[in-house]
């Protein structure tokens, strides 16, 4: 044991004074230092985003000619390329894969919550046969990259009918979100006491009352945890739409893809349709910051 | 169909599955409660058993079976799409390519991540600082790419043509000749990592800022009376403690690069030998009608991710018995 440890229950200690100055004397030339790597990083961060914003607004001629950042030397600002983009006929339009994606989404995000909220609750609170191999299964599935998945599950989705309907987006996009989901708000689950949970089965309530009326409110915060990586993810997703989806409804990200694929590309339509689809999740993202990180660091497993 | 149409088979789905979901909770009331509620915990697990076999776990069967298949699926070639994969010229760029970027990712955004996360620490705009660096994250790939593609494109220097691409226009004001970003390889898939790196290294600091901030105060405190370097604190303290967080994003981003895909869809598509596997096994299966090799790589791709998993795991619970 140290005796030159100082006591810590004085709680927040000034600067101990026994720093040997050699420390300070570092410490305080390093800090423009740190401050000056810091700026060049965000910079270097934040560039590439900025010249797309900047090239959204310019004329298409000059998108086409000179680089984002003639801009400042001459100036020329359009909304020409976003109201294209956001026209609903044309065919340039983006606006109706914008709305394919919010299609796609909302689905895709309650019925993987809905049904893992039910099995999670089974397989943390009712004792029956079989449930550790079923929870140690569902566990596994979450490494299985969806590509493993993918031929196949199109080859039933034909034999179903449901082959490039939003159907077959929302069956794929949930049955992929279950293990994580169940993963999650099963060690959600587990976390609340088992006192509260028997006080309620002493008082008569079956467990759909217990569910609703005990676990749901206190749920919340993971629900929102699941509910915003899951939306993130599928607004994002590319290979599902670009696989399942059909041409009248695939996801904005797929037509955007589609667009920065043809010759000669559409540089002034790529920009502003980029810029709208980035801005739906980054809204989602900012409100609810919080939830993200919980949401991200439970789901690093998912394939 | 129109926007109003659209969504009124959404509702109509919506409506579709709550009364699934009203059907099995009266189920589960009426009949649930006999035998200590097995009957309730059958016909909450029954949708999620069914639609992860029917879902996940046959069509993955199914996919390692049709990787020992011909290219249309008829005939039984044993190992031959895997011989493929390790001895064909394409496949083998494929596979260098895919470590190329397993192997830069995880490390490099986790070390910008660190350094960043270090330099903003408890400086006065910290949390604008580490927003511009995460913000990234909640771009789409697509978007990132797109971004990314205003950066890397490239014009031929004759006449007056002008660089709209941010890099090669610097290239040209330090009086350098523009070069073909996306097609000389192995440059242009170094330059796709970036974007990836761009992507993860808020993810990385995010998490391992956190992990600082975890650090009792009383450790450094001490290390600091004892006369410690700024250096030898991070060697000594700061590394050491924050080691599982490493772990874990390591691992997280290595196994988010090993199914990259989107980025080098929309760059480059995979020509120019930039492809990686998970570009492959689409490139493969729905663009040249080789169903057996598609299997193939994305069994190869499961593969590859189950020991970076374990790993994972395995230092998890040695972290958690310590």
């Amino acid at each position: 044991m140290s005796t030159t440890t100082p006591p810590v229950s004085a709680g927040t200690s000034p600067k101990a004074p026994a720093i040997p100055a050699g420390t300070l004397a570092r410490k305080k030339l390093s800090k423009p230092w740190a401050s000056l790597a810091a700026i060049v990083l965000a910079v270097l961060w934040t560039i590439p985003t900025f010249g797309l914003l900047v090239s959204s607004f310019r004329p298409e001629r000059a998108i086409k000619t000179t680089g984002w950042w003639t801009f400042f030397s001459d100036p020329q600002v359009t909304l020409a390329n976003y109201e294209k983009v956001l026209a609903s006929e044309g065919a340039n339009a983006l606006f109706p894969y914008f709305v394919n994606s919010f299609i796609i989404v909302i689905p895709a995000v309650v019925i993987p919550m809905t049904l893992a909220t039910l099995a999670s609750y089974a397989i943390a609170w009712i004792d029956f046969k079989g449930r550790d191999v079923l929870f140690v299964a569902i566990f596994a599935l979450q490494i299985v990259p969806i590509q493993v998945t993918l031929i196949p599950l199109l080859t039933l989705f034909v034999d179903l009918g449901i082959a490039g309907e939003f159907a077959s987006m929302w069956l794929a996009h949930s049955t992929f979100a279950l293990p994580l989901a169940i993963f999650l708000l099963h060690n959600f689950m587990r976390e609340i006491p088992r006192e509260l949970i028997e006080a309620a089965r002493v008082d008569g309530a079956g467990h759909v009352k217990i569910l609703f009326s005990v676990l749901l409110p206190l749920l919340a915060p993971a629900l929102a945890a699941f509910g915003i990586f899951q939306f993130l993810w599928v607004w994002n997703d590319l290979l599902v739409g670009l696989v399942f989806g059909g041409s009248e409804n695939r996801p904005i990200t797929v037509a955007l893809s589609n667009l920065a694929g043809t010759r000669g590309t559409a540089w002034h339509l790529l920009s502003a349709g980029a810029f709208v689809s980035i801005i739906v999740p980054l809204v989602v993202f900012l409100s609810l910051q919080r939830y993200f990180v919980k949401g991200l660091l439970a789901g690093g497993l998912k394939g | 169909m129109t926007s109003a149409e659209k969504f009124l088979s959404m509702l109509i789905a919506l409506v579709a599955f709550a009364a699934v979901i009203a059907v099995i909770l009266f189920l589960a009331r009426t009949f649930g409660e006999r035998n200590g509620g097995r009957g309730t915990a059958w016909a909450f697990m029954a949708p999620v058993v069914l639609l992860l076999s029917v879902g996940l776990v046959f069509p993955a069967l199914m996919t390692v079976y049709q990787s020992f298949l011909d290219a249309r699926g008829d005939n039984f070639v044993g190992l031959a799409n895997y011989a493929t994969i390790f001895t064909s010229p394409d496949q083998l760029t494929v596979l260098r390519n895919t470590v190329l970027w397993v192997v830069l990712t995880p490390f490099v955004s986790t070390a910008i991540g660190l350094i960043y996360a270090l330099l903003v620490n408890g400086a006065r705009l910290e949390a604008p600082a580490k927003a511009l660096i995460f913000l990234p994250m909640a771009i789409s790939f697509v978007g990132a790419a797109i971004i990314w593609k205003f950066v890397y494109e490239f014009r031929p220097l004759q006449g007056n043509v002008q660089q709209i691409g941010l890099v090669n226009q610097i290239i040209v004001w330090l009086g350098g000749e523009p070069v073909q970003l996306l097609i000389e390889s192995p440059l242009n898939t170094v330059l796709l990592i970036v974007i990836l790196i761009w992507i993860q290294a808020g993810f990385a600091m995010t998490v391992l800022s956190a992990a600082i901030k975890a650090i009792p105060d009383e450790i450094i405190e001490a290390a600091r009376l004892d006369g410690v370097g700024v250096v030898q604190m991070f060697r000594f303290v700061t590394l050491p403690t924050i080691r599982p967080a490493v772990v874990v994003v390591l691992t997280t981003i290595g196994i988010a690069t090993l199914k990259i895909f989107d980025i080098v869809q929309v760059m480059t598509g995979g020509q120019f030998n930039t492809s990686v596997i998970a570009n492959e096994f689409y490139s493969q299966t729905f663009r040249s009608d080789n169903q057996g090799l598609g299997a193939a790589l994305a069994v190869l791709l499961f593969l590859l991710v189950i020991p970076i998993v374990a790993y994972n795991v395995r230092h998890l619970r040695s972290s958690e018995a310590r």
